[in-house]
């Protein structure tokens, strides 16, 4: 690993101040994800700033939301007894991904800005539009099993690898971002960007700014949730696909819905048409396998990863009819 | 693997020392850009490391340090290099295996992804802090009683995660042991032996 200047922050307003000196500084919190780059040589900054004390781990009841500090962890979130009260599917979400040790370290801040792992984008001997602009993607001729079918472009066809941040954008959760002079929302859904011709780019948070924390809206789904994460083994694996189901039933009619997938693109990919089709309908199975079908219309696959298509589909199935079921 | 003592040929303790003291001296006497700015053309690395290095206290297996480090050292190294605990074993380094686990403040973490400067102020316990008296933890026990290894490389990150697993209360089943201690990698697949082990402790229901 290549040294670096490590400095502490004790308030928020001086961490802003330390990263608007130097253009290579980053924040480090769990570091999970940033410790492993650096080992890897993807990323190499000048300077650290530990900001692990700032005070941004508070997760509390709000006005028709919970608040979720930046700072606290994935597992602290997880098993937080509001958490699995009110967001259920953002606790299961957190509980399978990782492992147990990582879910301690990481955070909810550094989970929103993790990074691809794609293997071209790990590995600097090769070719990665996301790691080095302009020198092409090794992913697209490469080996893609674990690629993008939706929202891809010829520069970049790697997917975002969190399943949380897939649970809070089925729950219309919103980032809170600090600046130098104040603070900004965003959804969640619109945090993350999609490739197209800037893949280094993956997502809208600014050089200036930190992420504070996110707020997911109270919700009336109760129970009627489901995260199904499938992968290569049955635990600690990224997802080939995920997916965030969330029912409201009204006996079998489906009052409201919320549908996002990972594992399969460049940010969590919320499904909103498929949403306004079951939207007021009666559940039944043929109903969700054509919202399903619906789902993967537009989806496309490279060389390795044409099972995504027809898994993701049948993962949505499985999704609702199991949040169908939850009691 | 360490060999601590002096190797002929290399400067005596002494020397050492007054080279030390006197690069340090130079540094102290240079803006911090003048350094880093040697650092990263590699001009002196001896020197720039000397600045670099900054002052961390921490408590390990109850006893306390205090130490100088690079900001790049990990948790890990830190604990095997310098302080010599080698129980704490290096995998892949990238924390996928398990292999380095330790508690940081009684939480189950992987220490080849925490840097050691992070843990500030903070209490470690390894392997090599599990024993009592001469006793061993009963998790320890419970892992020989029940042959929960083969080549052993693995085992220090099991135990010390099989802890955790069960103070966090996620050893109620067998299936929730498997998922809980899924972040531990077992190539000889003592796995099977290795849930016997965890589920006796837990069904003890002593405090560990």
């Amino acid at each position: 690993m290549i040294n670096f200047q490590y400095l502490r922050a004790g308030s928020t307003e001086k961490a802003l101040a330390l990263l608007a000196k130097d253009k290579n500084a980053s924040f480090i919190a769990g570091g999970t994800n940033l410790v492993d780059l650096m080992k890897k040589g993807v990323s190499s900054p000048d300077k650290l700033i530990d900001i692990n004390k700032l005070p941004l781990k508070d997760i509390s009841l709000e006005e028709g939301h919970i608040h979720i500090g930046a700072l606290a962890s994935n597992a602290a979130v997880a098993d937080h007894a509001l958490i699995r009260e009110k967001l259920p599917l953002l606790s299961m979400a957190l509980n399978k991904g990782a492992s147990a040790q990582l879910r301690n370290m990481a955070t909810v801040g550094g989970n929103l800005m993790q990074r691809t792992r794609c293997g071209y984008f790990y590995d600097i001997t090769m070719p990665c539009n996301k790691r080095k602009p302009g020198s092409g993607c090794g992913a697209l001729e490469g080996y893609n099993r674990m690629h993008a079918i939706f929202g891809h472009s010829e520069n970049c066809i790697a997917v975002h690898p969190s399943d949380m941040c897939v649970a809070l954008a089925a729950l219309d959760a919103v980032v809170v971002i600090g600046q130098p002079n104040g603070e900004r929302r965003i959804a969640l859904s619109e945090f993350h960007r999609l490739p197209g011709k800037t893949p280094q780019l993956d997502n809208n948070l600014k050089a200036n700014e930190i992420i504070l924390g996110v707020e997911v809206p109270l919700n009336t789904y109760g129970r009627h949730v489901q995260y199904l994460k499938v992968r290569d083994r049955s635990s600690y694996a990224f997802a080939l696909v995920s997916v965030a189901a969330a029912l409201e039933l009204d006996g079998n009619r489906i009052r409201e819905v919320r549908l996002a997938l990972g594992g399969v693109a460049h940010k969590p990919w919320r499904l909103t048409a498929t949403e306004a089709f079951l939207r007021g309908r009666e559940f039944d199975p043929a109903l969700i396998r054509e919202a399903a079908n619906r789902s993967v219309a537009e989806a496309r696959a490279f060389k390795h990863n044409k099972f995504k298509i027809t898994l993701a589909a049948e993962s949505i199935v499985q999704a609702l009819s199991e949040a169908s079921q939850q009691s | 693997m360490a060999d601590n003592k002096e190797k002929p040929g290399t400067p005596s303790p002494g020397r050492r020392n007054f080279l030390r003291d006197s690069t340090l001296i130079t540094a102290l006497s240079l803006t911090p850009g003048a350094v880093l700015k040697a650092a990263s053309e590699k001009a002196d690395e001896r020197f720039a490391e000397l600045f670099e290095k900054i002052p961390l206290r921490l408590t390990v297996n109850g006893q306390a340090h205090a130490l100088s480090v690079e900001p790049r050292v990990t948790l890990l190294d830190l604990l095997r290099e310098q302080l010599k605990l080698t129980g704490t074993k290096k995998g892949c380094d990238h924390g996928q295996c398990g292999a380095c686990t330790v508690h940081v403040d009684g939480e189950r973490v992987n220490s080849c992804l925490s840097l050691a400067v992070m843990n500030e102020g903070k209490e470690v316990t390894t392997i090599e802090g599990l024993a009592r008296e001469g006793e061993l933890h009963p998790m320890q026990a419970a892992f020989i009683k029940h042959d929960g290894f083969q080549c052993g490389y693995c085992t220090p990150g099991q135990i010390m995660s099989a802890i955790a697993c069960i103070r966090e209360g996620h050893a109620r089943t067998r299936d929730e042991i498997r998922e809980y201690m899924s972040g531990n990698i077992c190539r000889c697949g003592a796995y099977p032996h290795i849930v016997d082990a965890i589920e006796e402790v837990q069904k003890t229901g002593g405090k560990i």
